[in-house]
């Protein structure tokens, strides 16, 4: 008995002393905490996707707290979480424009020239330095992923070697957009609905040779909007969306069938027929 | 000046032949997992030699109320007591006074708690039967050799990261050839004899 007695005594005293020194500490050492930090830190997505700037989302919740931080900076908070924290900091909620990511690039295996072979690191980043991957335009998208590895919501997926984005899962957090070597994929306000989904600077003549749906820069977009809307600047058209009406005439008109063009019913009129080169 | 000498000999001897990490296999887990820079290999190193040598002075007294009860034997689960309440200490210490240290050691703090190398130190201290002041050097020179082998593991590592390393290999297993190597090197501190 007296074998057994000895060392539970000891030992649970040893635990009863070093337990209350742990809580006299905790009380001594107590560092004082915001308490608007943990209800906003609740409120906030929690997805820690970075799109606003600050490391996750505690230190976007300090930034808050501070006052440094602006919460329409965040992208994936609902907007009512979004006006609940603006009431427990005091402060009004501004408009922030919903946007999603975008890949300006219609380069699929079928439409691209395959003119190398790059065998290395399945990575694009790692591709664009050794000047792209398999695909001859030096533009588009490399195909490998990248901006899908570094997506927290798995919006993005390499679908014939063209990152597509899911525009329900997408928070616009600019992950892949700050990933992506090429600077194929864009954040775009959410309501508009026409885009130049081509980011190649070739001149036509070379561009028509590598590459069935890159923009020759023809200008017949440019000539046929009626706002002045669209230009073509550095042999690549470009949409001035201050203007843009989405109308859709440019995308009905270009023969390339680049310009993407979505009807408010979601459906998408000027689709290209498959063309091989 | 024959116990300084000899104080530093056991300090080299610690750090060099008796390397905890390459030569006993102790704290392999932070080893390998807190290798990948520098910057926080050097941070988790001076947290574990502090928690180390405070573990070891405080365990040498614990052994001596343990000895007097005559329940010895009890040792490495009050050992375990020790070290994880003087973590929870140091933590607390750490965020009141340094914030910016807290936040760069974060999660590697409270992980001290479950390094063997720690329980090794204090139990090996007992083992070897030192006193008051080997124990002191000695713990912190086990501290140091940890030091030592995970900042050296995390400069080869660095470099890795850039190398062109055969696909089946990279990653974990080209830093655990590594590792095997740099335990090799260190094998031959062995036939010194100081």
């Amino acid at each position: 008995m007296k074998e057994i007695l000895i060392p539970v005594i000891i030992l649970g005293a040893m635990g009863a002393i070093f337990g209350v020194l742990l809580g006299v500490a905790a009380k001594v050492f107590k560092v004082k905490r915001d308490e608007r930090l943990e209800q906003i830190e609740e409120l906030l997505a929690g997805a820690n996707c970075g799109g606003c700037g600050y490391p996750g989302c505690s230190g976007f919740a300090q930034g808050l707290c501070r006052g440094v931080a602006n919460i329409t900076d965040c992208p994936s908070t609902k907007p009512e979480n979004k006006e609940e924290i603006a009431k427990i900091l005091g402060v009004v909620v501004g408009e922030s424009v919903p946007k999603v990511a975008m890949v300006m690039c219609s380069g699929t295996c079928s439409n691209v020239v395959l003119n190398h072979h790059y065998e290395g690191i399945n990575d694009c980043v790692a591709a664009a330095r050794y000047g792209g991957s398999d695909k001859a335009c030096s533009y588009g998208c490399i195909g490998f992923g990248s901006c899908a590895d570094v997506c927290k919501f798995g919006a993005i997926h390499v679908e014939n070697d063209v990152a597509v984005v899911d525009k329900d899962k997408c928070v616009a957090c600019g992950a892949c957009v700050d990933v992506c070597p090429h600077n194929v994929i864009r954040l775009v306000e959410v309501r508009q609905r026409t885009f130049v989904k081509c980011v190649s600077k070739d001149k036509g003549a070379t561009l028509k040779n590598i590459c069935s749906a890159g923009c020759l820069g023809c200008r017949i977009c440019e000539k046929n909007c009626p706002k002045d809307a669209i230009h073509v600047v550095e042999n690549l058209a470009s949409i001035d969306y201050e203007k843009c009406v989405n109308c859709g005439i440019c995308a009905s008109k270009c023969p390339k069938k680049i310009i993407d063009f979505t009807r408010p019913d979601g459906t998408k009129p000027y689709v290209a027929e498959k063309e091989e080169i | 000046m024959k116990l300084l000498a000899e104080l530093v000999l056991l300090s080299l001897t610690t750090i060099l032949a008796n390397n905890y990490v390459l030569v006993k296999f102790l704290g392999i887990c932070p080893f390998l997992g807190v290798s990948k820079k520098v910057g926080t290999a050097v941070g988790m190193s001076v947290a574990v030699t502090f928690v180390m040598t405070v573990a070891s002075v405080v365990t040498y007294f614990v052994q001596i109320l343990l000895d007097a009860a005559g329940i010895g034997y009890m040792q490495t689960v009050a050992f375990i007591l020790v070290i994880a309440v003087l973590v929870q200490l140091v933590e607390m210490a750490i965020q009141k006074f340094s914030p910016s240290l807290y936040g760069a050691l974060g999660i590697y703090l409270p992980l001290i708690t479950t390094n063997c190398a720690v329980l090794g130190v204090a139990l090996l201290n007992v083992q070897e039967g030192f006193d008051f002041v080997h124990t002191l050097v000695y713990s912190f020179s086990a501290g140091l050799s940890f030091m030592l082998a995970i900042v050296l593991f995390a400069g080869v590592r660095e470099r890795l990261e850039t190398a062109d390393i055969p696909k089946y290999l990279q990653g974990f297993p080209i830093a655990l050839v590594t590792a095997g190597l740099l335990a090799l090197a260190f094998l031959g501190f062995s036939g010194m004899k100081f």
